[in-house]
Parts: structure tokens; C-alpha cells; sequence
């Protein structure tokens, strides 16, 4: 066995060097601090992505697209084919913690202001999956082709088409036409299982690129101290063995909640039945959705709705910027001025979603 | 060499040549890469006929006080009976973002559950977010027949 085992080792590192690799891992550490919890959430991100794209490809494998297919596909994943719920479950379930998980990751990372150079193309690529990962979201939910993903997605592109100028054309190429359809169904399937995944592929490849060649980021305040002081460990077997172990408490708790919280397939969506109550977007985007509801009509010439959706893109914008405008973290000053943003927009966005859900 | 025998601004001019040509010529390219890419992603227009008036069934078959939705060509239209038994007919898509609409009959008002937007009986937007009223059908009753048709 162990013969077996170093002469295939023997064989690759012949031919690709495999040494250099196996030296680099050896010698990686993770700084030891008390914000080390928050470098987990990565690491739990990216094992929910790989859930995401094992249990997509196995749903794809009996679902059908189209109008008269869609549901009926779903549903018979969840009656017939064995384990099919439970495949579907987990999938949707995943998707929400996912995107729970990437926040906490994301806001992490500001707070401590890792994004600060050298790891600006870190954050931006980051950030991007982020927005991949609404994406992903958004277009995933109209898959199942039910009453409240038909609607929810008639209210969310119609917003889009909202936007000055590119609005109106961004719908139509959203939806497949100008209304949303059975073409809008075959659209959003298209994104969901190959443009997204794609393009989410490439920035997760630099992102983890980096994220090794550079080691883990470090709060200013230990930068200060001096080396003996600082504490690590071994990326090299202790980091990854408590990667691995919190994996699989996420798998576990995944595993109870989608047995014992069935994700719901409801009603098929009809194009000609009115609205029924209760219509809302995912949770995370209602702190936007309800915050569009404040905004009255017209504020002075401007229409309400436009002005809400160019406040969020620019803020979007800003914060995708970040690294590139706090000069201060950069040059390694404290910048509380960055905290006092944070915070207030964890807040926002924790109060809005509340009242949100609750309303 | 031929070349070091020629004055210097006509070797410049060439090297300009080429530079125009050679550019031009890629951007040429990637046009006739990208036009055909956009154009597909545009949706052609459906043949769609042109829908001037539907029937929606007979006037014995629908209940005072009730409101009840109908297919016109492929929008929904929303027709109300009130308790009087006058027929009037609403285009069902909400003005805010595009909900389809319903009548609440404990309301006395057409009610889009999207964001609590509400109409009166003329299709006024009375209430919630809904900036416009809804676009008004005509309803003309031929014998038993219900039919309607959209406004000149
Ligand atoms: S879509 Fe009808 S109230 Fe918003």
C-alpha cells in the first residue's frame, strides 16, 4: 500500500513537480487571534457551493423545462424519484445558507478590512460572487414555475426595467419578451445551470488562488505586535482537519433541516389568476424591496421607485470600491469612519428584513 | 536594405497605415462576432394576432358582486359584475409592477396582494403604491353573450 502510494507519487512529481506544492503547504500558517472564527465562513461557503453543484446536477437530471413541464418535473423529483426530496430540499436549503454564510463572510472581511492592499482582488472577486450568488437566487426560484416565483419574478424584473436608459431593454432580455413567460422560464435556466456557474467557476479559482499565495489576513491591531507574540497554526493538517469538522456539522444541520423543513413547492404558476397574498422575495432581498415600498411616488421630479433602485446600485458600487477609496486601511491606519458604515448598514439591512418579513 | 534609403515620415506613414488597418480590421472582427450574439439574444417579435374584443362567457353564468379574471389575447383582463348586475371590465395588470389584480368582495375594491395596492370600482388607484389607474375595457352584452373589447 505505502509503496503503492509514494510511487504514484513518485510518478506525478516526475513529471509536475509536486514537491514545491507539497513544501508550500507545509510551511502555511493561519494566524491564531480572537477574530479567528470569522476566517470559517469561507471556507463553509465554499463547501455549500460544492453542495450547490452536486445536488443541481443531480436535480437536472430529471428536471424539464418549459411552461407545461416544469412543476410537474419538481414534483415528480418529490413523489417518485427516491430521495428526490430530499435532494430538492437541500438544494433550496443551501441556497439560503449560502448566502447567509457569504454575508457573514463579506461583512468579516470589511470589519477587519482585509480587503485592504495587497487583497483588493480578493474583495472584488469576492463581491462579485456575491452578486453571482443573488443571481443564482433569483433566477433559481422561478425554476419550480410556481404562483410565487411567477410573481415574484414579474415584480423583480419589472423593477429592473425601472432603471434609466438600459432598463427597458434589460427586462426584455431578462424576460425573453416583454411579458414573463414560458421564455422567461427557458431564459433563467439558462443562467441558473450555465452562465452563473461559469463565470462562478473563474472568479472562484482566482479568488482561492489568492487567497493561498497570500495567507490569511491579519486585524491592523496585530500587525502592531511583534512577530514572537503572534500566534498561528499549520494550515497543514490542524486548519483543514477544523475546516473539515465544521463541514460537517453544516451537512448535519443541513441534513435536519431539510427533513424536518420540507422545502414547499406550492401552487403552478397561472398566468391568468390574480396574485395571491403573501407574495415575497427571498429574504435577501426584501430589506430592498421594503425599502422601495417607503419611497414615496415622486420625490421632487424624480420617480420614487428609479431613485430607490440608483441608491442601491451606487452603494452597491461603493461597496465593491472599497479597498480602493479607504487609503487610510491601506496604509495601515485605523479608519473608524469605515466601522460606523458597516455598522450602520448591518443594522439597515437587519431592521429592513425584519419588518419586512414580519409585514 | 531597400527601407534605410527612404525618408523617415514616409517609413512613419506605413507604420500609421498599418496601425489604422490592422485596428480597424479587428474591430471589424469582433463587430461581426458581437452583432450576430446581441441580435440572437433580442426575442423576435411574436406573430401574435392582433386581439380586438373577446367573449367572456354568459351573462347568467356570472354572479353579482364578483369579480372574476379573463383571458384577452394573452393580458389579463379583469371583469366585475357589482351588485346592481352592471358589467365593467379592467385591464388586470397593476400599474405599480405588474401583479395581476383581484376583486375583493369584502372590500368592495380591486385589491393587488403584490404591495397592498387598491382600486376603487372605476379602477381609480385610491390606495398604496399604485401610480396610475387601470386602463378601462368596454363590456357590451350582445343577447346572453358577455364582450369585450378594448377602448378606442
Ligand atoms: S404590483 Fe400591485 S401593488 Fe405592487
Amino acid at each position: 500500500m505505502k509503496t503503492l502510494w509514494s510511487k504514484t507519487y513518485h510518478w506525478i512529481n516526475e513529471r509536475v513537480e509536486l514537491d514545491g506544492l507539497v513544501e508550500f503547504m507545509g510551511k502555511k500558517y493561519v494566524p491564531v487571534n480572537s477574530h479567528s472564527i470569522w476566517y470559517y465562513f469561507g471556507g463553509v461557503s465554499l463547501f455549500l457551493f460544492i453542495i450547490q453543484v452536486v445536488t443541481g446536477i443531480l436535480l437536472l437530471l430529471y428536471y424539464k423545462g418549459g411552461e407545461a413541464l416544469a412543476f410537474e418535473s419538481i414534483q415528480f423529483i418529490m413523489s417518485k424519484v427516491q430521495f428526490g426530496w430530499l435532494i430538492r430540499s437541500i438544494h433550496s436549503w443551501t441556497a439560503n445558507l449560502f448566502i447567509l454564510t457569504a454575508l457573514i463572510h463579506m461583512f468579516s472581511v470589511y470589519f477587519g478590512k482585509a480587503y485592504r492592499k495587497p487583497r483588493e482582488i480578493t474583495w472584488v472577486t469576492g463581491m462579485l460572487m456575491f452578486f453571482l450568488a443573488m443571481g443564482f437566487g433569483f433566477s433559481g426560484y422561478l425554476l419550480p414555475w410556481n404562483e410565487l416565483a411567477f410573481f415574484a419574478t414579474k415584480v423583480g424584473t419589472d423593477i429592473a426595467g425601472a432603471v434609466p436608459v438600459v432598463g427597458k431593454p434589460m427586462m426584455v432580455f431578462l424576460r425573453g419578451g416583454e411579458e414573463v413567460t414560458g421564455a422567461t422560464l427557458s431564459r433563467f435556466i439558462g443562467f441558473h445551470v450555465a452562465v452563473l456557474p461559469g463565470l462562478f467557476t473563474v472568479l472562484l479559482g482566482i479568488h482561492l488562488l489568492l487567497v493561498q499565495r497570500q495567507g490569511m489576513s491579519e486585524p491592523l491591531s496585530y500587525e502592531e505586535e511583534s512577530p514572537k507574540e503572534r500566534k498561528t497554526m499549520p494550515f497543514f493538517p490542524n486548519f483543514l482537519l477544523r475546516d473539515m469538522l465544521l463541514w460537517l456539522i453544516v451537512l448535519n444541520l443541513l441534513a435536519i433541516l431539510a427533513v424536518f423543513f420540507p422545502w414547499e413547492l406550492g401552487k403552478k404558476a397561472d398566468l391568468f389568476a390574480s396574485a395571491p397574498a403573501g407574495i415575497k422575495p427571498e429574504w435577501y432581498f426584501l430589506f430592498m424591496f421594503q425599502t422601495l415600498k417607503y419611497i414615496p411616488g415622486k420625490v421632487f421630479v424624480f420617480d420614487g421607485e428609479v431613485l430607490g433602485i440608483m441608491t442601491f446600485g451606487l452603494g452597491g458600487l461603493l461597496w465593491l470600491l472599497v479597498p480602493f477609496w479607504d487609503r487610510k486601511s491601506s496604509r495601515g491606519e485605523r479608519n473608524r469612519f469605515i466601522n460606523y458604515i458597516g455598522l450602520f448598514i448591518v443594522l439597515y439591512i437587519i431592521i429592513l428584513t425584519i419588518v419586512g418579513w414580519i409585514l | 536594405m531597400a527601407e534605410s534609403t527612404e525618408p523617415m515620415d514616409t517609413q512613419e506613414n506605413r507604420r500609421d497605415f498599418l496601425k489604422y488597418f490592422l485596428g480597424g480590421g479587428l474591430i471589424a472582427w469582433l463587430a461581426a462576432i458581437l452583432y450576430p450574439m446581441m441580435a440572437y439574444l433580442k426575442p423576435p417579435k411574436q406573430a401574435e394576432v392582433e386581439v380586438t374584443s373577446v367573449k367572456a362567457g354568459k351573462v347568467g353564468a356570472v354572479e353579482k358582486d364578483s369579480g372574476t379574471i379573463v383571458r384577452f389575447g394573452n393580458k389579463p383582463v379583469i371583469l366585475l359584475r357589482n351588485a346592481a348586475g352592471e358589467f365593467r371590465a379592467f385591464s388586470a395588470t397593476c400599474t405599480h409592477l405588474d401583479c395581476t389584480v383581484q376583486y375583493r368582495k369584502d372590500m368592495g375594491l380591486i385589491w393587488c396582494a403584490c404591495h397592498n395596492g387598491r382600486y376603487d370600482l372605476n379602477g381609480r388607484n385610491v390606495a398604496g403604491p399604485p401610480p396610475r389607474p387601470l386602463d378601462e375595457y368596454r363590456v357590451v352584452i350582445q343577447g346572453e353573450d358577455i364582450l369585450i373589447s378594448k377602448k378606442a
